[in-house]
């Protein structure tokens, strides 16, 4: 895998991040040292091992389908600057 | 206890090394008021202060991040509900790298002071808890923190800080309210000046929670009943690499702990843990980033926290937002998490990171069908200069968590404790079985 420019460029617009270039030339031989050292990975032969996406097993729990009290519409607003009659006000779509 | 003295001992040692985001005088103030009236629980009194990425309502709580600049919590996290009804008071929130992204507390977000070594304002606090164990440390009134670990983040700093700091298992204290990092990996966890008030602070937050679909369901242990009790018996396994390759002090110091251990009768034996040595770091990383860049995906400047002018698209808007309020280190693991999950390189990363911590739980499990606890040095180093950190590249940065990234993988109580106190202090980590929290408190009461 060629770690370069565009790859993290294409990386970063997907994460919704626009580096400049001077981040970019610092980011891009620390990038490489570290999935270098990732690539470790491949020593081991876990073909046909689980993976563990929780350290512990947990079981899903599930509640009632009743409504609950929740947060109020006002509270949950109480944080943005970006609102309208109620709602988020959002940038536009297109 | 004069709250109003304390805070302004807080606000004194704060300016001078860094360990608050925010001091919350006016809630701390009004608990202790209201405390005077009616006294209560457990923690009654007790001056508590808290990471910043754990919420407190109405106090600005941004997880040392400038993208959540002004951000007030209209709840409480299940944590700080359960010591506020136990009467503790809360003093503010503690500085951190930005969202935990570190082991030094220097990856601060855009704007945040670094929290200073309490015995040598050249030396870093560790972190990325930072800000909790340098108050720890400093307070001159009985204090416990609330902090949080994800790789390493209470037991770093509180070894580098010389307090004890105990991470418990995965799942034994609610995260809501937790500001994520990596959801399969983060922990809160007390973090104070000796064994008991961080066995009473567990006791006071561990439990079920119906809000926090990850959490045990388990009875909590008294764990207060087992400082000092007796551990002869005991088997206690020696991690074999962890005394390959550290500074030598750091090496004889632990060993002397374990000594201590052996002469109140417990048992010891070395043991080998050569997978998670070898892969720990490569596997917790990949782990990490992934999660965390998923995480960080909602800050975009709409609901909560930094905002800018609503113009441009979506697309526009959004990257403007998170471009000009994410600090450096946070920028890099959201690149390298979002290369780990892309398309393509899924399957080699990410999922494979997640099959190596089956095989390094493993390990561990096996480990603990013949021992009670683990033990190792908390850090392979005491608390090292800013201009030595300066030198290193992320990776080397990364590599200085190599002890302490193990048991967060499998999800594992560990706690550390000084076996050297003074300038610089060093720490000695207990590590054991899932929900045997009592174990390690039991262990590490007697180096005390």
């Amino acid at each position: 895998m060629k770690v370069d420019k565009e790859l993290i460029e294409k990386t970063a617009s997907l994460a919704r991040l626009k580096l400049t270039d001077k981040e970019i030339n610092k980011f891009l031989p620390q990038l490489k040292e570290i999935l270098e050292y990732f690539s470790e990975l491949d020593k081991i032969d876990a073909k046909d091992v689980k993976p563990s996406f929780q350290p512990v097993e947990l079981k899903n729990f599930t509640r009632e389908d009743k409504p609950e009290e929740c947060l109020a519409q006002d509270k949950a607003l109480e944080n943005s600057e970006h609102k309208k009659d109620g709602y988020f006000k959002g940038p536009r779509a297109v | 206890m004069d709250v109003k003295k304390i805070i302004e001992e807080i606000k004194k040692i704060d300016k001078e090394y860094h360990y608050f985001n925010v001091i919350s005088e006016e809630l701390a103030l009004g608990q202790a008021k209201e405390l005077k009236v009616e006294p209560k629980g457990r923690l009654n009194g007790m001056v508590v202060s808290v990471k910043d990425c754990i919420c407190v309502e109405g106090v600005e709580s941004r997880a040392g991040s400038k993208i959540l600049s002004g951000y007030k919590p209209v709840f409480d996290a299940t944590v700080i509900e359960k010591i506020k009804k136990e009467g503790a008071v809360i003093a503010g929130k503690t500085s951190q790298d930005e969202f935990g992204f570190g082991g030094f507390s220097v990856n601060m977000g855009l704007g945040f002071q670094i929290p200073l070594n309490p015995f040598d304002k050249e030396r870093a606090c560790g972190g990325s808890s930072g800000g909790s164990a340098g108050i720890s440390q400093k307070a001159s009134f009985p204090h416990v923190s609330l902090a949080e670990s994800t790789g390493g983040s209470i037991v770093n700093p509180a070894s580098f800080c010389g307090v004890v700091g105990l991470c418990p298992t995965y799942g034994r204290v609610s995260r809501y309210g937790l500001i994520d990092y990596a959801n399969s990996l983060d922990k809160i966890g007390p973090m104070g000046k000796n064994v008991k008030d961080v066995a009473l602070m567990l006791e006071v937050i561990a439990g079920f929670d119906k809000n926090e679909s990850t959490t045990i369901n388990a009875p909590v242990d008294r764990y207060t009943d087992f400082v000092g009790k007796e551990v002869k018996g005991m088997k206690i396994g020696v991690i074999k690499e962890a005394f390959e390759g550290i500074d030598k002090e750091v090496k004889e110091k632990v060993k002397d702990g374990i000594s201590v251990l052996e002469k109140n009768g417990a048992k010891t034996e070395e043991i080998s843990l050569p997978l998670t040595n070898k892969y720990g770091i490569a596997c917790y990383y990949l782990i990490a980033m992934s999660e965390s860049s998923t995480n960080l995906a909602k800050y975009c400047g709409m609901r909560y926290g930094a905002h800018e002018k609503l113009d441009g698209n979506f697309n526009e808007y959004f990257s403007k937002v998170r471009s000009a309020n994410f600090g450096e280190e946070a920028k890099r693991r959201i690149i390298l998490g979002t290369f780990a999950r892309m398309a393509g390189y899924r399957d080699a990363y990410y999922i494979k990171a997640m099959q190596v911590r089956t095989k390094i739980i493993e390990e561990y499990k096996k480990a603990f069908k013949k021992f009670d606890a683990l033990v190792s040095p908390t850090m392979p180093i005491v608390a090292p200069k800013f201009s030595e950190i300066e030198k290193l590249t992320p990776l080397q940065n990364y590599m200085m968590d190599i002890l302490t990234v193990g048991p967060n993988l499998a999800g594992l109580p560990h706690i550390t404790v000084p076996v050297k106190k003074d300038k610089m202090p060093i720490g000695l980590m207990l590590i054991g079985d899932h929900l045997e929290e009592k174990k390690i408190i039991q262990i590490g009461s007697v180096l005390e």
